[in-house]
């Protein structure tokens, strides 16, 4: 098992993530499809982290930036839901395509 | 072959089927129980490099509580909607921009990559030394934007959105 394996794979979900979030109607599919790509993100960094030519320090902040992401992914799913939710009740939709207050 | 590699690709195999049914299936609690074995195959992923903390933090709080809110918000909001038009009217668009982003990186990554040694664990000790003297500050601003964050989706959420 080698870096280029795990960045490979890494790609391959951050695409499909991508794909996810252009592709879907319903805005908790579409922060589904979020959820993949920092996924894809983690999975980049700590491969770095856990292959690539470092010292122990820089071997150690790989992690610790996963560490940091997770905790902005966990607030960006709570705050994302809580403003799908009041969407749902203002709109009775989640539908993206219908909701296009914001646009220019 | 070495059994660090079979698991790898059964694990990556998992990650990637599992990510394409979330993306394509019409019935959302699939989705988001699909989303599950994606992060979980990502854990096993983790602890194949020998990155133990975050194997822990992976499954407690994606398995533990994100898809746990998930399914709150789906319960909460209409499910007929997702079960006729699952997705847009650009999807081969989508696809053809995710093929190309992954392409390109692909790309990239063969060339750019070198071969390289094993895995090298990185121990609690060396990640805690590091997240609370080094990163000691950034740790505690990410503390502080859980907790805004948090706040604010609950004022959010409020019945009558936070009016008296």
């Amino acid at each position: 098992m080698h870096l280029i394996h795990f960045q490979i794979l890494a790609a391959a979900l951050f695409a499909i993530g991508l794909y996810g979030v252009l592709a879907r109607r319903s805005a908790v599919l579409v922060l589904l499809s979020i959820e993949i790509m920092l996924n894809a993100v983690n999975l980049n960094l700590i491969g770095f982290a856990a292959f690539a030519n470092f010292t122990e320090t820089q071997r150690a902040l790989g992690q610790v930036l996963v560490v940091f992401i997770i905790t902005v992914a966990a607030a960006e799913v709570g705050l994302a839901l809580a403003i799908i939710l009041r969407l749902f009740r203002n709109k009775s939709t989640v539908n993206v395509d219908e909701v296009d207050l914001m646009k220019w | 072959m070495s059994l660090s590699l079979v698991l790898f690709y059964i694990l990556g195999a998992l990650c990637l089927l599992s990510a394409l049914f979330v993306v394509t299936t019409r019935n959302i609690v699939y989705a988001a129980l699909g989303l599950l074995v994606t992060l979980m195959s990502v854990a096993g992923l983790f602890l194949l490099v020998f990155a133990q903390f975050l194997l822990l933090v992976q499954i407690l709080i994606y398995g533990g509580a994100i898809i746990i809110v998930v399914m709150f918000a789906i319960m909460l909001t209409k499910m007929a909607d997702y079960q006729t038009k699952a997705s847009v009217r650009q999807w081969p668009l989508a696809l053809v921009a995710a093929a190309a982003i992954f392409a390109v990186l692909a790309a990239a990554l063969l060339m750019g990559v070198p071969k390289t040694d094993n895995a090298v664990a990185v121990g609690f000790q060396e990640l805690g030394t590091s997240l609370f003297t080094e990163w000691a500050v950034p740790f505690e601003v990410a503390s502080l934007v859980l907790l805004v964050a948090l706040i604010g989706a609950i004022v959010l959420a409020r019945e009558n959105g936070g009016k008296d």
